[in-house]
């Protein structure tokens, strides 16, 4: 449901429950007894890597998918980092074997850019003669892609020294495109282009405080929103100061929201919550499961993306039910894996009712990457659901474990009873506890995803437990999923970690992380709506100083006051 | 694009003068020691990596005897026809001290830094391939090549600082590209046409690095070390740039590989042994072809998933499910994935040993430097963690030998190393690890 603009600002502030009230009501203070976000609320100043695909995407934009296409992102591996490897952007350093990839793909790059088949549509203007430097139109170029490239306009200064660079490698080569792509390859391995680097100045709304540079703000919304830099339309927003009003920000993302690379944005950010960087790497035994190829996996990984991308933005549905729902989309790999018989292509495709099928959890995505190679892990699938859905850390098993009562275990036929040896062990049980249960509820499907309704020939007991609710089936796991207080709350906090580039800080954003959970349940868990009130948030676009010990029990103290 | 000829580079170079054709007499082709090629140019010193995961089962790895002539135990029986060449090192400990023992992670790391993490993502100081790189590195195209056969770009025990890994060439193809695609200067090739962008290029990197310290002003501690190392980088680009531009040494063991194919993704040992000697093929010409002289081969991970077709227990979950066979003094599955490892290390051995060069091998003049992540993964011990090297470093180490280290710091190897390298260090290793002290019995 869309809200003209003063209704959504209310609704902000109230409950759907109250909606017919503020309805009834704006003007009269109603939509006051709301949310509110926290007075102090701010994000820190950071300088992010861009990603892999942050780089494909900008050479795609700003010249072309077949540039692109062409070139491997120069760019290092990312650590995880509170679950987010975009969050491990904000920590990477890059070495020098990796600038010198770096400098590899700029050269390749700038090649095609100037090349007979591009110039026509990515050079704005003709040299005087193809053999010799044309200052002017050197400049030119360097202008407006430079803006692009760097995401703020670039100072005429440095316009000035690449043209030279571009005169003179015109000069040398005699051809006057080669020389502009040295220029231009000079611009792709700047740091002001590799690296996004916030910049922040004076609040002229509170004098004491700074807020991020209206370019920030740009790329801060452009790479959370699209994972990609902004467009002319966004840099020309901050250029003008629009996006520093209330209407001209809520005027840009609702635009960005609007936009088909949401899509592109959104698939960038659950591929990374999911982890499905595992995919990269990951293979099935074929002598066990000799119907797992690599095509399978990858369609694995693209069926829970379509399902979370149809779920949330095209229908717009509530996050939770992602957990329960029997909609998906299926391909004619995947048919062999899920014993349904399917088209070419991809087609939507619902489970039955009494389907045990439900939910991300069942999707072959979750159940194959949480496994070994050779047999499904309940351990490792019960870690995966609370690290990546819950927000919640499972910790590592003790180095000196003694696992002599698993051998001692002898051939039994389920996990459930291999893994009943780390309850009884008081050292193991800890950690097991947390992750087991719920694994064990899993086990009818093997390590490649496929139903089975027995293990080894023995009945397989899935009843289990979920943070005190309990449960006799998968579907009941799922349903337990889907209530679980901590599934809105872990989404909230990785899309304001992966949007404000850096992981949150449990010191400093516990308020506007509880204030965010609160607004994402007005807006019945609906992905935009949550999206847009990240980015039109306080916190969004003011600073944070780096040491504001002080600034944290401020900021409790007016919340509590406000309230 | 205009075609480049000597003529119009000499024009251009005379016109711009921006920058001056001084073809670099680098300080480290003065490092550079050992024999001479057919071309009188010298061999130059080398230094490799190699690592496999989840160590030894002691009982059937450790040769009973020491120095000269050892016995191969069978988890080492495959070492046989390399082991002239190579000289195992047992009982040597590293130390965590007030460091936790982080599995399958402290005792890598020590190896390869000299310092013990403090938590699993912690990775202190610089690996000992960086710092030799940082010394016999700068006269080739690469610092220095990593490359894993495990398919994954993670796996790297390689890296300049905490957050600053050597990310691996993880695809044979892209490795290949990398190395003999169009930047591919062959040594041997009659004609040499230095390429006069490369000196416009070389000059747009002064605003590069201006902009880069430009930004360097507005930041915090962290983000300033990050674009440091940034500007670091570029100045170290500028220098491949100069080597460019001038003629390399005719290199008669290079010759251009036929352009592989990709194997399949997986950790299926024998694709994972396909995929190793493939990336050691490619590294090995990388060598002889003068692109690197540093150089990692990983085998596979600390947390090895290699997996034994049709056993249901990949490597590291074996270390610890599987029990000890008291007959054959091992967890047999376990240490089926070891010796599958050891096959390796003998093929890459053996592969440097029979790469002919001038009158000698490729690996006359190197030196090899191979680590683990425990002593008994079972256990997670790194209590005796075992460790090789290949090689005679031109003739400097004897090889042949089992070093039994008597419980001394496990860093005095890559200290040796480091000196052999011709580093002048006076000390390597942090708290217990530190040591001055090299491993005299296998220095000629």
């Amino acid at each position: 449901m869309e809200f003209p603009l003063l209704i959504r600002r209310c609704l902000r502030h109230g409950t759907n429950r109250w909606l017919p009230v503020v309805l009834l009501s704006i003007g009269l203070g109603a939509c006051e007894q709301g949310p509110v976000e926290p007075a102090d609320s701010a994000s820190p100043l950071r300088v992010r890597l861009m990603t892999g695909q942050q780089y494909a995407n900008a050479i795609s934009e700003i010249f072309g998918a077949d540039i692109s296409d062409s070139v491997l992102p120069p760019l290092p591996p990312l650590a995880r980092t509170d679950g987010l490897l975009a969050s491990g952007a904000t920590f990477v350093g890059v070495t020098s074997d990796q600038i010198q990839q770096i400098q590899q793909a700029a050269a390749s790059i700038a090649a095609k850019v100037v090349d007979e088949r591009h110039r026509d549509y990515l050079i704005p203007c003709t040299p005087i003669t193809e053999d010799e430097p044309d200052a002017a139109c050197a400049a030119r170029f360097l202008r407006e892609t430079g803006r692009l490239l760097y995401r703020r306009p670039v100072d005429e200064t440095t316009i000035a020294r690449l043209t030279t660079i571009a005169d003179e490698a015109a000069e040398q080569t005699g051809d006057f495109h080669a020389g502009l792509a040295i220029a231009l390859e000079a611009m792709l391995i700047s740091p002001e282009f590799v690296f996004i680097v916030d910049a922040s100045e004076p609040d002229p709304a509170a004098p004491d405080k700074e807020r991020l540079d209206a370019y920030s703000l740009a790329s801060r919304l452009s790479f959370f929103l699209w994972n990609s830099p902004p467009d002319d339309a966004l840099l020309s927003a901050a250029e003008s100061g629009e996006l520093h009003t209330e209407e001209g920000l809520a005027r840009a993302v609702d635009r960005l929201l609007a936009s088909s690379r949401l899509e592109q944005g959104m698939r960038a950010f659950f591929d990374d919550m999911m982890a499905f960087d595992e995919f990269d790497s990951l293979a099935k035994d074929p002598m066990v499961y000799p119907m797992v190829t690599g095509a399978t996996l990858a369609d694995a990984r693209e069926q829970t993306l379509l399902t979370v991308i149809d779920h949330l933005l095209t229908r717009r549905e509530d996050y939770r039910d992602l957990f329960v729902t029997r909609d998906t989309f299926m391909s004619m790999s995947l048919g062999a894996v899920y014993g349904v018989p399917t088209e070419h292509g991809w087609v939507a495709y619902e489970f039955p009712e009494d389907s045990p099928r439900r939910g991300l959890l069942t999707q072959m995505s979750f159940l194959a990457a949480h496994s070994h190679a050779v047999r499904s892990s309940p351990t490792l699938r019960g870690k995966a659901l609370r690290e990546l859905f819950l927000c919640q850390k499972v910790p590592p098993p003790p180095p000196n474990v003694d696992f002599s009562a698993l051998e001692d275990a002898g051939d039994v036929p389920t996990a459930r009873e291999r893994l009943d040896v780390h309850n009884t062990n008081p050292a193991c049980a800890g950690c097991h506890l947390i992750t087991d249960p719920m694994g064990l509820s899993l086990e009818n499907f093997d390590g490649a995803g496929r139903y089975r309704a027995t293990e080894n020939g023995a009945a397989l007991d899935i009843t289990g437990e979920l943070d005190g609710m309990f449960y006799d089936d998968v579907a009941g796991l799922t349903a337990a999923m889907r209530e679980h207080p901590k599934l809105p709350y872990c989404l909230v906090n990785r899309l304001y970690a992966y949007g404000t580039g850096g992981p949150v800080s449990l010191r400093y954003d516990r308020d506007i992380l509880d204030y965010l959970v609160d607004v994402f349940g007005v807006h019945e868990y609906r992905l935009p709506e949550l999206l847009r009130e990240i980015a039109t948030s306080q916190a969004f676009v003011s600073v944070r100083p780096a040491e504001a010990t002080s600034m944290v029990n401020a900021s409790a103290a007016a919340a509590a006051s406000t309230e | 694009m205009g075609k480049l000829n000597r003529r119009r580079f000499l024009k251009g170079t005379l016109n711009g003068g921006v920058v001056t054709v001084a073809l670099p007499f680098l300080d480290c082709f003065l490092d550079d020691g050992g024999t001479a090629l057919a071309s009188g140019a010298p061999i130059p010193m080398r230094f490799g990596t190699w690592s496999w995961g989840l160590g030894m089962s002691e009982a059937i790895f450790v040769p009973k005897k020491t120095g000269a002539g050892f016995d191969l135990p069978t988890e080492i029986e495959s070492l046989a026809p390399v082991q002239q060449h190579i000289n195992l090192y047992t009982n040597f400990h590293v130390f965590k001290d007030a460091a936790p023992n982080l599995c399958h992670h402290s005792g890598w790391v020590l190896l390869r830094s000299g310092i013990a993490p403090m938590t699993p993502e912690n990775r202190p100081g610089e690996t000992i391939d960086v710092t030799v790189a940082r010394k016999i590195g700068n006269a080739t195209r690469f610092r220095s090549l990593s490359a894993t056969a495990t398919g994954d770009v993670r796996d790297s025990f390689s890296y300049e600082n905490g957050n600053s890994v050597n990310a691996p060439e993880w695809s044979p193809l892209r490795f290949y590209q990398r190395l003999f695609g169009p930047d591919f200067q062959d040594p041997n090739a009659d004609e040499f046409t230095p390429d006069p962008r490369v000196l416009v290029r070389k000059s747009s990197l002064s605003v590069v690095k201006d902009e880069a310290k430009a930004l360097d002003k507005e930041l915090g501690v962290e983000d300033r070390q990050r674009l440091d190392q940034y500007f670091t980088g570029l100045r170290d680009l500028e220098r491949r740039f100069d080597l460019q531009l001038t003629k390399p040494e005719p290199r008669e063991a290079c010759a251009m590989p036929l352009k592989p194919d990709d194997p399949p993704a997986g950790l299926d040992a024998d694709l994972v042994a396909v995929r190793h000697r493939m990336m050691t093929d490619l590294m090995l010409m990388a060598i002889a072809c003068d692109q690197t002289r540093v150089f990692n081969i990983f085998y596979a991970s600390a947390f090895s998933a290699t997996i034994k077709p049709g056993y249901d227990k990949p490597h590291h979950t074996a270390t610890h499910e599987e029990a000890v066979d008291e007959e054959l003094h091992c967890q047999p599955n376990v240490s089926w994935f070891t010796r599958r490892a050891m096959e390796e290390w003998a093929y890459y051995v053996a592969a440097l040993a029979n790469f002919r060069e001038g009158d000698g091998t490729l690996l006359d003049n190197s030196l090899i430097y191979a680590t683990t992540d425990q002593s008994f993964a079972k256990l997670h011990s790194i209590e005796g963690i075992p460790m090789f090297t290949a090689g005679t470093a031109g003739g400097q180490v004897k090889t042949g030998l089992h070093i039994d280290g008597a419980g001394s710091p496990g860093t005095r190897l890559g200290y040796t190393a480091m000196k052999l390298m011709g580093l002048d260090i006076p000390q390597w290793g942090d708290k217990s690890n530190t040591t001055a002290e090299e491993i005299g019995e296998i220095l000629v």
